[in-house]
C-alpha cells in the first residue's frame, strides 16, 4: 500500500501525482503538497484514493525584476533555489522559515514566519499576488485589489481554498551575503522573555533557543540569538561556502532520544558555548537554517515518528503564562531535545494565519502512547491564555480544541463554503479539525 | 557552446538546459507546448541574467515536416549552432502499449524514425560547418530485450545503434555523437513507476551528459552504475531472462 507522510514520519495511505505541467495537474486533484516538511498531517490525504497534486516540478521562475525586487515563480520553486540564485545577487526572501526545503506554495499555504517576525509579519505580508485554481477547476489571479477575500483566505489556508500555482512577492535588497550576530547565554526563562523583547526593537531578528527539559531555578535557560545583515565592511569578502551537509544515514532506534539523552543534549548545547557572549558575521545558512545541515535529521526520532507543538502564548497573557506553559511541559513529562522560542508581531491578514502578537514556543516530542494526553494538556492551558497552535506543525489537536482556540474559523469555514461550496478540496488534517467528510 | 535542446521544457532536458545557461553557453529551446516553452525560456532568462533572453520554437516529434523550419529558427537566433542535445521523446508502459497498437506505431515512429531523421537533418547542418555536438537520450532499455520494456527499448535499441554508426562514421570529420543511456532517473515521466535502486536525479544526470560532451565521449550510462547493472543483464544467458520479470 502507497503511503505519503509528512515531516514527523507519521504515514497515511495515499498517492500523490507530479509533473512539470502543474496547472493541468491540479484539475481534479483535492490537494496539492510540496516538499511534504510540514510536520502533520496538512500535506496528507483525507482519503487513500483522494488526489494529491504535487508541485516539486513546476519550479519555475516566471520573472524577475531587479528594479523592484518583485519575482514570480512557479509554486514549486523551493527555498534552497532561490536563495541560491538570488543571495550571490544580493537577494533574499523577506521571510524564511527554519528549513530551506519548503517550496513558495507551501510559504504561502502555512504564511510562514521567521526571525524577523516582529518587524517583517509573515511571508503573506510580501505576496503581491497569487494564481489559484480553485475546486471548481476555474483558475484566478487575486491579490489585495482583485478577489482579496480568496488572496488573504489562501495566506495560511493550509491549501484548502485552493491550489496555488504561481506566487508573485517581494524580495529584500541585502548588503551583503553574510550575518551578524549576537548570542548570549541566558540562565532563566524570566531573563530569556526580558532580554527577548528588549532585543526585539534593536535587531531585525531574533530567536531563542532553550532547554525545556531543566527544571527548578535553571528553567528555560538558553541561548539567545540576534542578528541582522552584515554591513559590506564587516562582512569577509568571500561567497559563504555552501553549508557541509551530512545525511541520517538510517533511522535511529527508538529509544535513542529519551529523557537522559535529551538532557545531555540539551546540557550540551548550553554549554558548549564558551563564553556567555558572542558575537561575528555567521553564513546565512547557519543562522537561518542550522538544522538543514543534517539532511533527513527527522530519522533520528526513529520508527515512531514525531510531532512538533508550536503554540503561541499572546503577549496579554504576560511573560507568567509562558513560565506556566514551562512547568505545564515538564509536568506532563515531555522531554524535548529542542524548544525554540521566539517573538511575534502582530497578526497578519491570512485569515487563518497562526502569528499573533505574543511568545511562540516550538517543542519536539517523539510520538508515544501518551501523545495525545500531552498534547491536550497543552491545548487546555494555550485555550485558557487565549492563544493557539501552528497547524503546519500539529498532527493530535483535538478539532473540539481548535475550536476553542480559533474564533477565526467560521470566518474561514464561510470562506470555503464561498469558493468550494461542494467541499471537494480537504486533506487528513482538515478531516480531523474541521469536520470534513473522510 | 551554442545549444539547441529540443525537449528542453521538462525533465532531464530541462535540466541540461539549466546546467548550460549557468556555465554561460546560449542555449535555445525547442518543444512541442507553446505555454511551457514560454515559461521555460523566461525562466533560463531569469535564473541566468548573463543569458540575454533565451528564446524558443515550435517542434515536435510527431511531425517531422516542422524540423527543418525549428532549426532553421535556431541558428538564426544564435547566429550558428554548434550543439543539439535531444530529449524528447514519447513513453509509456508495456501494459499500455499492448493494449494500443496505434501507440505503439506513435512510440516507435517518434522515438525512433522521427528522431532518426531529427538527427540527420542536425548532422547535415553540423558537417556542413565543420561539426559539432550531436547529444541524443536513448536508454538502458535499448541493450537488452526485456519483458517490461519490449516495445520502448526496441525503438531505444534502434536508435543506439544508430548513434554508434554515426559516431564511427563521422567523428573524423568532427561530428562529436554522444549516445546517452539513463537508467531509471526520477522525472515526472516515471513518477508513476516504482523507483528501483539506484534511480537517479535528473540535475545529477544533465551534469553527467554535459561533462561526456565537453569530454566528446562516445556513449555514456547514467547514473554511472547502470554501466555494471547492464553489463550483468547483457551477459545473463536467454533462459535466465525469460524466467526473470526484469
Amino acid at each position: 500500500m502507497d503511503t505519503l507522510t509528512g515531516w514527523g514520519r507519521l504515514p497515511e495511505p495515499g498517492r500523490e501525482v507530479l509533473d512539470e505541467d502543474f496547472e493541468t495537474l491540479t484539475r481534479g486533484a483535492v490537494l496539492s503538497r510540496g516538499l511534504g516538511r510540514s510536520y502533520g498531517d496538512s500535506s496528507l490525504p483525507a482519503h487513500a484514493s483522494d488526489r494529491i497534486a504535487n508541485s516539486r516540478f513546476a519550479n519555475r521562475i516566471l520573472a524577475f525584476d531587479p528594479a523592484t525586487g518583485i519575482l514570480r515563480a512557479e509554486a514549486g520553486l523551493t527555498l534552497v533555489d532561490l536563495v541560491r540564485l538570488m543571495l550571490p545577487r544580493g537577494w533574499f526572501p523577506p521571510v524564511v522559515p527554519g528549513t530551506k526545503f519548503v517550496t513558495l506554495g507551501g510559504m504561502v499555504a502555512s504564511d510562514v514566519h521567521g526571525k524577523n517576525h516582529h518587524r517583517e509579519g509573515c511571508f503573506g505580508a510580501h505576496v503581491r499576488a497569487l494564481r489559484v485554481r480553485l475546486a471548481d477547476d476555474r483558475i484566478v489571479e487575486c491579490s489585495r485589489e482583485s478577489d482579496a477575500d480568496l488572496f488573504d483566505g489562501v495566506i495560511g489556508g493550509m491549501g484548502l481554498l485552493g491550489h496555488i500555482l504561481e506566487v508573485e512577492f517581494t524580495m529584500h535588497r541585502v548588503p551583503s551575503p553574510w550575518i551578524w550576530m549576537e548570542r548570549e547565554r541566558v540562565p532563566d526563562i524570566q531573563t530569556f522573555l526580558g532580554k527577548i523583547a528588549t532585543a526585539a526593537p534593536q535587531w531585525p531578528m531574533t530567536m531563542g533557543w532553550i532547554d525545556c527539559v531543566k527544571r527548578g531555578r535553571g528553567m528555560g535557560r538558553g541561548l539567545l540569538m540576534a542578528g541582522r545583515w552584515a554591513t559590506v565592511e564587516e562582512a569577509p569578502a568571500r561567497y559563504p561556502g555552501s553549508p557541509r551537509e551530512m545525511t541520517m544515514p538510517v533511522p535511529l532506534p527508538n529509544w535513542a532520544l529519551n529523557r537522559t539523552t535529551t538532557g545531555l543534549f540539551n546540557a550540551g548545547i548550553y554549554w558548549g558555548h564558551v563564553r556567555n557572549r558572542a558575537s561575528g558575521t555567521m553564513a546565512p545558512d547557519r543562522f537561518f537554517f542550522p538544522l538543514d545541515a543534517i539532511l533527513e535529521w527527522n530519522r533520528a526520532y526513529g520508527p515512531r515518528g514525531f510531532t512538533q507543538y508550536q503554540c503561541v502564548v499572546p503577549r496579554a497573557a504576560g511573560p507568567v503564562a509562558v513560565r506556566e506553559f514551562m512547568e505545564r511541559l515538564t509536568a506532563l513529562g515531555a522531554a524535548s531535545p529542542l524548544c525554540v522560542i521566539k517573538d511575534c508581531g502582530p497578526e497578519g491578514r491570512g485569515v487563518l494565519s497562526f502569528p499573533m502578537e505574543g511568545t511562540s514556543i516550538a517543542v519536539d516530542m517523539p510520538v508515544s502512547a501518551d501523545i495525545q494526553r500531552v498534547v491536550d494538556g497543552l491545548n487546555e492551558f494555550i485555550i485558557s491564555v487565549g492563544g493557539r497552535v501552528y497547524l503546519t506543525k500539529d498532527r493530535f489537536t483535538r478539532a473540539e480544541h481548535f475550536r476553542a482556540m480559533e474564533p477565526r474559523l467560521p470566518m474561514f469555514q464561510a470562506l470555503r463554503a464561498k469558493w468550494d461550496p461542494a467541499g471537494r478540496l480537504r486533506s487528513a488534517q482538515s478531516r480531523r479539525l474541521f469536520g470534513d467528510k473522510a | 557552446m551554442k545549444a539547441v535542446v529540443f525537449g528542453g521544457t521538462a525533465g532531464i532536458g530541462r535540466a541540461v538546459a539549466q546546467k548550460l545557461a549557468a556555465r554561460g553557453d546560449a542555449v535555445f529551446l525547442l518543444g512541442r507546448d507553446e505555454a511551457s516553452l514560454t515559461r521555460s525560456a523566461a525562466d533560463l532568462t531569469a535564473r541566468h541574467p548573463q543569458q540575454a533572453g533565451v528564446e524558443w520554437a515550435l517542434c515536435d516529434m510527431e511531425s517531422p515536416a516542422g524540423f527543418a523550419a525549428a532549426l532553421d529558427a535556431a541558428d538564426a537566433a544564435l547566429a550558428g549552432v554548434d550543439a543539439v542535445i535531444v530529449t524528447a521523446a514519447m513513453f509509456a508502459t508495456q501494459a499500455e502499449l499492448e493494449a494500443d497498437v496505434e501507440l505503439t506505431r506513435r512510440l516507435t515512429t517518434a522515438n525512433f524514425a522521427n528522431t532518426v531523421t531529427f538527427c540527420e537533418h542536425v548532422r547535415k547542418r553540423l558537417l556542413a560547418r565543420g561539426g559539432g555536438w550531436l547529444t541524443v537520450v536513448s536508454s538502458v532499455a535499448g541493450d537488452r530485450g526485456r519483458k517490461p520494456v519490449a516495445i520502448y527499448g526496441a525503438s531505444k535499441a534502434g536508435l543506439s545503434t544508430y548513434l554508434e554508426a554515426l559516431d564511427h562514421k563521422f567523428r573524423e570529420a568532427g561530428l562529436w555523437v554522444l549516445c546517452v543511456k539513463p537508467g531509471f532517473v526520477k522525472t515526472a515521466m516515471t513518477a508513476n513507476l516504482k523507483a528501483p535502486p539506484f534511480a537517479g536525479e535528473p540535475d545529477a544526470v544533465a551534469r553527467d551528459i554535459v561533462s561526456a560532451m565537453d569530454a566528446k565521449r562516445p556513449l555514456i550510462y547514467t547514473p554511472g552504475i547502470w554501466r555494471l547493472v547492464m553489463l550483468v543483464i547483457k551477459h545473463l544467458p536467454r533462459f535466465v531472462m525469460r524466467k526473470i520479470g526484469f
